[in-house]
């Protein structure tokens, strides 16, 4: 054998993971090998690949478990790590976490995405000193994620476990998708919370990707497959440019879905009546560019990305299909995150506002919905893209400011015809402030009384007066509603506007 | 047994189904109503309507039983 001869075979050896029953096991739970992963995601295959001889001493840690590397996703470079759970279940040791360091910081130097493959059942024990504690151990990777976060795109996909710290990954991504059946997410086993704490319960149940997606919001994308999860990274990263000094890349135009509805079909003219606003965002984008984040997830808010006219924008709109739209602790964290998300890579906003307020009573006070929805006022207070507001219909109280109502800056504040902007809807109102002449009157009397109050109200509250007043900026014709945000978007592209100086707000988190 | 429950605090507004009654997915079953709001909740499931725990004005927590199934 040639020296040649001798490093070809290493490599050989090396690219082939872990053992080949862990590859059958992988393959049984319908998991596919960290290489071929990687295949997928890239357009065409790693570029760039380093530290491939990690650990090549010992012939039972090919790679150290963990693929890092340079690809093209959508012809933009993208750096990448993946952990190889055929190798020792692609458990971190020292030099696992070194690779990781690395990756992250060349995404850093380089200013391109990051993305994480994650499929890891966590630290290491053997090598717990070499890889936990130190300034080069495993949290400097989430020290890192922070520091870049907001910088460049991170993405996670979660194929496998992501198990104590190494949920921290996840959690400092922008996105993470979950596939449903292998993935998961959890502080300790549910073995370890038998013993530690007496619970029993399902890994599933504790910690699936079902129930990140739905329930602790965590998980944002619920896939099928890994190449239904793969597949979501890629269009994902087509609505970004590279990292923040950049403004994402404009596609060319598409028309809207042909529907028969126009929006006036769609939008019921009774304030309480449910519609469906899907249908709204339907008929305003272009054919098939929704994506949707956290679609599971306090669906009565929708959050999502979409194209107009071929440009890149970030849709929040209240659902009054589901809880009335009414805004929730869950709803205004999920706001407050994508907001986050759009300000950061330069994504202008719009808000679709259709809001009977925040969601009042004990259970909501427990959970801190004052604390929680000043998260989504901050958020949506701070970003410096161009946003704009449609007042689709009622924007009641504080739901008026946490959707960019006109002090919160908006580059503009459109008003539909339908549109109603007041502190409490009519009912609410005039039980407010007559409920003890109503207590009085005799009871024949009352119905009337109340319908002339809130007629009254309604007259008081009208779209045209504030827009008199000039409340709101313009009043549109639904019908023609993507043409004025399309001219208008066009024209707030030159915004440039710092929020304000200082080191940082000191608000809720 | 399946069981279809609020989604949020309110007051059962209209009961849109009756025991006996076969209902179909997404098919909405109570209207609550709630911060002025018409809720339609929906069932998940196919299946006849086995009782309905409510009857219209009641006030329901969010996570309360509403209809169930079988």
């Amino acid at each position: 054998m040639t020296y040649v001869d001798v490093l070809q075979e290493r490599i050989k050896q090396i690219k082939k993971g872990g053992k080949e029953k862990y590859h059958q096991r992988n393959a049984e739970k319908g998991k596919l090998f960290a290489r071929k992963r990687l295949e997928l995601l890239f357009d065409d295959g790693v570029d760039v690949e380093d530290a491939f001889f990690a650990n090549c001493m010992d012939d039972e840690l090919p790679s150290d478990g963990v693929v890092t590397g340079i690809g093209k996703v959508n012809g933009q470079d993208v750096c990448v790590m993946a952990n190889d759970s055929t190798v020792k279940a692609g458990s971190w040791g020292k030099r696992t976490v070194e690779k990781i360091l690395r990756i992250q910081e060349t995404a850093m130097k380089l200013e391109i995405p990051m993305l994480y493959l994650v499929d890891s059942a966590g630290a290491r024990i053997t090598d717990q000193i070499e890889m936990f504690p130190g300034r080069r151990g495993a949290g400097r990777i989430f020290h890192n994620q922070i520091k870049m976060s907001g910088r460049v795109p991170q993405v996670c996909l979660l194929f496998g476990p992501s198990a104590a710290g190494g949920a921290y990954i996840p959690a400092f991504c922008d996105i993470v998708v979950m596939v449903e059946g292998n993935a998961s997410m959890y502080l300790g086993s549910p073995r370890m919370a038998e013993k530690v704490i007496g619970e029993k319960v399902t890994l599933e149940e504790m910690g699936g990707a079902r129930m990140h997606c739905t329930v602790s919001g965590c998980g944002d994308v619920l896939a099928k497959t890994e190449e239904e999860a793969i597949d979501y990274a890629r269009k994902y990263l087509t609505y970004f440019p590279a990292n923040f000094r950049h403004k994402p890349p404009v596609l060319e135009g598409k028309a809207i879905k042909e529907m028969e509805k126009s929006i006036t079909d769609i939008i019921p003219v009774n304030q309480n009546a449910p519609f469906n606003m899907y249908h709204l965002i339907d008929k305003l984008i272009d054919e098939d560019s929704f994506l949707e984040i956290k679609k599971r997830f306090a669906p009565e808010l929708i959050t999502g990305l979409a194209r107009l006219n071929g440009q890149t924008i970030g849709i929040i709109a209240n659902q009054p299909r589901v809880k009335g739209g009414v805004l929730f602790p869950d709803s205004a964290d999920k706001s407050a995150k994508f907001v986050q998300l759009c300000d950061a890579f330069n994504i202008p906003l719009l808000f679709l506002v259709d809001v009977p307020g925040f969601m009042i009573g004990t259970q909501v006070e427990r959970q801190g919905i004052i604390r929680h929805g000043a998260k989504m006022l901050a958020t949506m207070s701070e970003a410096t893209v161009p946003k704009i507001s449609v007042i689709v219909r009622k924007a009641y109280g504080a739901g008026l400011y946490a959707m960019a109502g006109p002090a919160f800056e908006p580059d503009a504040c459109l008003a539909l015809p339908t549109a109603q902007i007041a502190v409490m809807g009519p009912e609410a109102a005039v039980n407010a402030v007559y409920a003890n002449k109503i207590a009085e009157l005799p009871e024949e009397e009352r119905s009337e009384f109340v319908k002339e109050k809130q007629e009254e109200y309604r007259n008081d509250i009208d779209i045209y007066r504030l827009a008199s007043d000039m409340v709101v900026d313009a009043v549109v014709d639904p019908n023609h509603l993507r043409e004025e945000l399309i001219k208008r978007y066009r024209v707030y592209h030159h915004k440039n506007v710092t929020f304000t100086e200082r080191k940082h707000g000191v608000y809720p988190v | 047994m399946k069981e279809i429950t609020a989604n949020m605090a309110g007051s059962v507004w209209k009961v849109l189904v009756q025991e006996g009654e076969q209902v179909e997915i997404d098919q909405d079953v109570v209207i609550l109503e709630s911060m002025k709001m018409e809720i339609p909740i929906a069932t998940e499931d196919d299946g006849i309507v086995k009782e309905i725990k409510v009857k219209e004005g009641d006030f329901v927590n969010e996570g309360d039983v509403l209809v169930t199934l079988e």
